[in-house]
């Protein structure tokens, strides 16, 4: 019987990350397409609240633990992933897209001389062959793919699967793993204070922010200052996660006057990040196709833009508000207090 | 004496972003319609190394800087011609398909054998730059490979900058979920940095350096040797781009209230 492992490493708080449950579902629906035996392999500080919260799965338990891995650190999680799959000697490797199991899984293809495929919009059991689906040239287009290379090792993103829900008490193999190596020391994270954060991931709403803020308007004046306290206003009533059309993020890069709190890594799009949002508001935003990219991964999407034609809007979004951003977003800032 | 580095930046061409990509079936797997027409870029992550690495080698007087490309050379001559302007380097080319349907693996192996036959390259002195993710297959997995292959098993994802101490030790800024930084610190190269964007903005055209860089690489262009890429087992059912068009509800011409309330309610629904 072939053998899947299932494969996550714990949070802050010591237990799992939903995109992380999400794939644990998606592993046990596999598992159980393929008919296979579903492992599962956990590395951390302490896996033991991860281990209890999904003992309910069914499968057979292993894990690294070290202090080590409290931090993530490639040589030090990679080394985990490595003991754990020669451990379990899985069929195919299954993992969550974390940043740190998507920095160190596609090591561990080269040590099992197996193979890797990233990202997977998709994964199921397919005329008893395990299939999956990834997005290509930026989220242009989805490909359906599959591979006899083994082990086969996929890391999913988020929203592929339910969260799975199952706790109960686990019995947890330990499994040892070779540190001597490692030549990186974690100095930490650093995170922006809550109040201060704009970029989260698993807010309900993203608020798209173009480059039409930073122009002149009606009274022939830029009033980015105006913009930053209207953006900064919304998300502070709504708790939205905030994302920047391409041109504006641009535009921060060549020291112009725009808006302070917008660095790269709130660009979505091309070649940005495709954020998952149930829902998401578009201001301001202009472009063509390739830009729209960006929110193609969101749920209900709404634009306000003073052009009724804009590529962002038209067959895009389900309502397109033709208005003036400043003057709509302070009234909808009003109402929401 | 400072420290020296041999940086290699891994990094390849990709459709311009803002043409419009079909996809269609090839004789060995999916293709882009019209592929070999397409005005082409150096993909954007690569492009963020190279300059980090040109000006790493700057501040490091001895440092090399190596621009390595798997990718058909034709094509890659056209983008080069535009790129060798931006800093000094030397090309080293795989005669191979740049596309965004082969196996990173197979990618990571050619890629890894052509770094290999560097002559001069003193790999306790390699810093292994590239993107963290590409324009083309996405996968943010060839880099781990490429380094894991030359036995470089200090990487660092997404990286907006780095810091070299007078030790030679390295501090990272790599980023994570939730617009956070994780910061380490490794002893110093060999070391793998699959770049995000970086710090610094691309550089203007000079083209005395291109005349330079020109000179180097179309050498390396003539004899650059074919790559098989075709290991893999990789099969593709279907590429599709989604035709999904949602019809679009245009709110015009009525009070601001309105729309403000329409909105808010959505948002609390």
């Amino acid at each position: 019987m072939s053998t899947i492992l299932y494969l996550a490493h714990t949070e802050c708080d010591g237990g799992l990350s939903k995109v992380a449950l999400e794939t644990l579902t998606a592993a046990k629906s596999l598992a159980e397409g393929l008919g296979a035996e579903l492992a599962v392999g956990l590395f951390g500080a302490d896996v033991a609240a991860a281990a209890d919260s999904v003992a309910g799965c069914g499968a057979k338990f292993y894990a690294v633990t070290d202090a080590l891995l409290n931090d993530a650190v490639y040589a030090s999680d990679l080394a985990a992933a490595e003991a754990l799959a020669k451990a379990v000697g899985p069929d195919m490797v299954v993992a969550p897209a974390t940043s740190r199991l998507s920095r160190a899984l596609p090591g561990l293809a080269v040590r099992l001389d197996g193979r890797v495929d990233t990202h997977l919009s998709g994964l199921e059991a397919k005329d008893g062959k395990p299939a999956a689906r990834r997005w290509f040239y930026r989220q242009r287009m989805e490909g359906a793919l599959t591979r006899d290379e083994r082990p086969w090792i996929v890391t999913l993103d988020s929203g592929c699967a339910a969260a799975f829900a199952g706790a109960g008490s686990a019995d947890v193999q330990a499994v040892a793993a070779d540190f001597s190596g490692v030549r990186t020391r974690s100095l930490g994270v650093e995170c922006v204070s809550e109040d201060e954060q704009t970029i989260r991931p698993d807010a309900n709403v993203l608020l798209v922010a173009g480059a039409g803020w930073t122009k002149k308007q009606a009274d022939g004046g830029v009033h980015v200052d105006v913009a930053e306290q209207l953006i900064l206003g919304f998300l502070g009533a709504t708790k939205a996660s905030l994302g920047s059309s391409k041109s504006l993020v641009d535009i921060s890069g060549e020291g112009g006057s725009v808006i302070s709190f917008l660095t790269h890594m709130h660009q979505v799009g091309q070649t940005g990040a495709s954020p998952r949002h149930p829902k998401g508001l578009s201001t301001c935003c202009h472009g063509e196709e390739p830009h729209v990219v960006g929110w193609r991964f969101i749920g209900e999407r709404r634009a306000i833009n003073t052009d009724a034609g804009c590529g962002w809007a038209q067959g895009k979004c389900d309502v397109l508000y033709v208005a003036d951003a400043f003057a709509l977003m302070t009234k909808v800032n009003e109402l929401l207090g | 004496m400072g420290n020296v580095f041999h940086i290699v930046v891994c990094g390849s061409i990709v459709p311009d972003p803002l043409q419009t990509l079909t996809p269609q079936v090839g004789p060995t797997g999916p293709v882009l319609q019209n592929e070999m027409m397409l005005p082409a870029v150096l993909d954007p992550w690569a492009g963020h190394a190279l300059y980090e690495a040109a000006n790493l080698a700057k501040n490091n007087p001895g440092s090399q800087v190596w621009l390595v490309a798997l990718g058909p050379k034709a094509k890659l001559q056209q983008v080069m011609m535009a790129v060798s302007q931006k800093a000094p380097f030397q090309l080293v080319v795989a005669d191979g398909s740049a596309s965004g349907f082969t196996d990173a693996f197979e990618t990571a192996r050619v890629l890894a054998a052509t770094i290999d036959g560097i002559a001069g390259l003193d790999k306790s002195k390699l810093l292994l730059f590239g993107g963290w993710q590409s324009a083309s297959r996405g996968s943010g997995a060839v880099m781990q490979m490429v380094g894991e292959r030359l036995g470089v098993t200090e990487q660092f994802q997404g990286v907006d900058k780095i810091t070299v101490g007078a030790d030679g030790s390295i501090e990272v800024m790599e980023r994570v979920e939730g617009g956070a930084y994780l910061k380490s610190v490794v002893d110093g190269a060999p070391a793998v940095m699959g770049w995000a964007t970086g710090e610094l903005p691309e550089p203007p055209n000079n083209p005395q350096i291109g005349m330079q860089n020109m000179q180097k690489n179309m050498p390396a262009l003539m004899q650059a040797k074919p790559a098989d890429l075709s290991g893999a087992s990789l099969r593709f059912e279907t590429v599709q781009v989604p035709q999904q068009r949602r019809q679009t509800r245009v709110v015009k011409d009525a009070p601001l209230e309105e729309m403000a309330r329409e909105i808010v309610e959505w948002l609390k629904a």
